[in-house]
């Protein structure tokens, strides 16, 4: 099975369509939503029915840290501008938008398979998977071979070195790297909706289950187009900006 | 697992046992869907085994399969790790170096064919962004037709996959009399190092002795870190000062003063009178106490960053080539001005890059000629003094020049043949003169190569008033 997983949306529908089209392109079977479809971006009405559409068809998702403010009224530690975007996002979507983002799951089992926002220790504290400490947490408590996970925005693949302690290693676009299933891996998959490191592109993972192989890409697409509409809304600047790689 | 002729697994047939090491057996098989004669390679799992040898195994599975053979041994198939750990892989036919290290030391002649090989397999693995980290006498198969090949990946690092050799607390992984100082540091991602065990190997062979001996511990490699090898020539003074040139530039403790990748190490053996010999050449003992002793300190320092993921500058077959192709014996001074000055804006636009000039002589008539000061050998030295004095103009620094005469009888056919056999990445040429510009039936050269060459062209003209 070729599975895509997509992480960290964030209301980016350009982005997403991208990525969606690359992906089938490749002959992925079954699309993983792994959290954050909404904040930050323009556009979440969009995303979310687009998502919504793609779970009929028997894809997956499970909820992430934005998702979970925008329709539980909770605030988590977001900073000034986050909390500005979800009040504002929350206005956006409809009553039954903001059920569908309500009823989605924090964790996700799919044969060997983990699917989970943050940290599968724990996944509604949304802890971030910076290093192979928390890795290791994560892996211990999912207790399967393979693990993919977002929140964290720029991808990285963690495995064990000769020791055992867990090691990340920053993967090379597009490149098959073997993970075979007698040994763990976290990938994280980067995000498809806002990158953070300078580069824009809409970045996604694509499993073979069968090869046991993971590619990390990076799919371009015109950018000027999701930061247009954030400058128009009037949600805070730097969202634009890192959508063109300026910030 | 003990196999046996006559044993099958996976519908390979055990045809006979080939050789049995310390961490692996190798069988000759056969199956009738192979499509060349093949060897199972077996781990062996045994007492007290930490699990190092079943990662090495997992590395060299991983690395032969990103791979399309040559220099490394295809890889035909695979066992399941967790139940028939095996590599099916091609039988490499040749002779291991590991036996000719008894007839050492080797005539001049052998050393550099060997010396030559070995490099230009390294650096074609290298171009493939895999560092060898175990290059000796038993890994180096030459074939019979003059080529090598790399075999037992065990430690070998791929620079875009993830390390399973890699550890938080690095600890030296390689072996003893081969290996280079940064990887008893626990460096990893460092290609010179396959060119510093090269170097550790063609010592050996050419004299027979070990440079750095066969240390058991971490202080024995530690050495290596400070203290300068003896210079080969002290064993054996009848070699060659340009071999010891290239045979100390690889053993050198810093990997940037090595040379920068496989193919430079090859090209100075191919042209040993090319060379310009330094003090390595001359060298006849191990320096002083002093010296060794700031080498240490130097040594201590060297501890290297964190080397996860960041990829390296040093990257062998990442070093730019700018070729300029000079026409020495022309008079235009307007034109070979202006040629200097963008070989001189080339060059510091991209400050990594090594910049090589270039210029054809045609090869010399088959029967030789009757007047001995045109003799190929002088007419060659001529040309090459003439362009090195051309190169010493351009301002740039001389450690990033090469000056080289090739021949051939069509000029834009021998550039072109130095463009693809050496990578280059960018070539700066002479415009034509504005007399041929019309001309059908004589393309210019320049024209020829611009339209061909498999890289950047950049095109130098006198400015027009």
């Amino acid at each position: 099975m070729k599975y895509a997983f997509i992480a960290d949306l964030h209301s980016n529908i350009e982005a997403l369509e991208a990525v969606l089209h690359h992906a089938a392109m490749h002959g992925v079977e079954r699309r993983v939503f792994l959290g954050d479809l909404v904040g930050y971006g323009a556009d979440p009405a969009a995303v979310v029915d687009r998502v919504a559409a793609c779970l009929q068809d028997g894809d997956l998702a499970v909820m992430g840290n934005h998702d979970s403010a925008v329709c539980a009224r909770e605030r988590d530690a977001m900073n000034d501008e986050a909390q500005a975007a979800v009040l504002w996002t929350r206005g956006q979507l409809s009553a039954e938008q903001l059920s569908f983002l309500r009823d989605l799951p924090l964790i996700l089992r799919q044969d060997d398979i983990t699917c989970v926002h943050a940290s599968a220790a724990e996944p509604g504290r949304w802890t971030y998977v910076f290093d192979g400490l928390a890795a290791m947490r994560s892996l211990e408590e999912a207790g399967t071979p393979w693990v993919f996970s977002g929140h964290v925005h720029d991808p990285t693949l963690f495995y064990a070195g000769r020791d055992g302690r867990l090691l990340p290693f920053l993967p090379s676009e597009g490149v098959a790297i073997p993970v075979p299933a007698h040994r763990q891996w976290l990938s994280i998959v980067g995000s498809c909706g806002q990158p953070r490191d300078l580069r824009p592109g809409a970045r996604y993972a694509l499993f073979d289950s069968d090869q046991q192989r993971l590619r990390f890409f990076r799919v371009p697409y015109d950018a000027t187009v999701p930061a247009a509409k954030i400058r128009a809304a009037g949600l805070a600047e730097r969202f634009a900006l890192h959508l063109e790689g300026r910030a | 697992m003990a196999l046996a002729a006559g044993d099958e697994l996976d519908g390979y047939r055990i045809l006979s046992r080939r050789h049995a090491g310390g961490m692996a057996v190798i069988y000759d098989v056969a199956r009738d869907d192979l499509p060349a004669p093949a060897v199972m390679k077996v781990p062996r799992f045994g007492q007290g085994d930490t699990g190092a040898t079943i990662v090495g195994f997992e590395v060299e599975q991983m690395v032969l399969a990103t791979g399309d053979g040559d220099p490394l041994p295809r890889l035909f198939g695979q066992g399941d790790l967790a139940a028939t750990p095996y590599l099916v892989m091609e039988r490499i036919e040749g002779t291991v170096i590991a036996d000719l290290v008894d007839q050492a030391p080797l005539p001049f002649d052998a050393l550099r064919r060997i010396g030559i090989a070995v490099a230009e397999a390294l650096d074609s693995l290298h171009r493939r962004d895999i560092i060898h980290l175990d290059i000796k006498p038993s890994n180096i198969i030459l074939r019979p037709d003059g080529r090598a090949s790399l075999i037992d990946l065990g430690l070998a690092h791929h620079r875009r996959l993830p390390d399973l050799l890699a550890e938080e607390i690095r600890r030296p992984v390689g072996s003893a009399p081969y290996i280079s100082p940064e990887q008893v540091l626990g460096v990893r991602n460092e290609s010179r190092s396959d060119l510093f065990a090269l170097g550790v190997m063609l010592y050996e062979l050419a004299t027979g002795k070990l440079p750095y001996g066969a240390p058991s511990g971490l202080s024995g490699m530690r050495r290596r870190l400070h203290v300068q090898p003896l210079p080969p020539r002290a064993h054996r003074p009848d070699l060659p000062p340009a071999l010891q040139e290239v045979i100390l530039r690889c053993l050198e403790i810093e990997p940037a003063k090595r040379y920068a990748t496989g193919h430079d190490l090859a090209a100075d053996l191919q042209h040993p009178e090319s060379m310009q010999l330094g003090e390595r050449a001359h060298r006849s003992g191990q320096d002083g106490v002093l010296q060794r002793l700031r080498r240490w300190f130097v040594g201590v320092g060297l501890e290297p960053a964190h080397m996860q993921g960041a990829p390296v500058s040093s990257g062998a077959g990442q070093v730019p080539i700018v070729l300029v192709s000079v026409a020495v014996n022309h008079t235009n001074a307007q034109a070979h001005a202006a040629l200097r000055r963008e070989a001189e804006r080339l060059a510091r636009g991209r400050p990594e890059a090594r910049l090589a000039f270039i210029t054809v002589v045609r090869p010399p008539p088959a029967m030789g000629t009757a007047e001995d000061s045109h003799s190929a050998p002088r007419e060659h030295l001529r040309v090459l003094v003439a362009l090195r004095n051309w190169a010493a103009e351009v301002d740039v620094e001389a450690a990033r020049v090469t000056c080289h005469v090739v021949e051939g009888a069509d000029p834009a056919e021998a550039v072109l043949d130095y463009v693809r056999s050496n990578h280059v990445d960018t070539l700066l040429l002479g415009a034509p003169p504005a007399s041929l510009a019309d001309s059908r039936l004589l393309q210019p050269v320049a024209v020829r190569i611009a339209l061909q060459a498999p890289c950047t062209v950049v095109i130098a003209r006198v400015p027009q008033a």
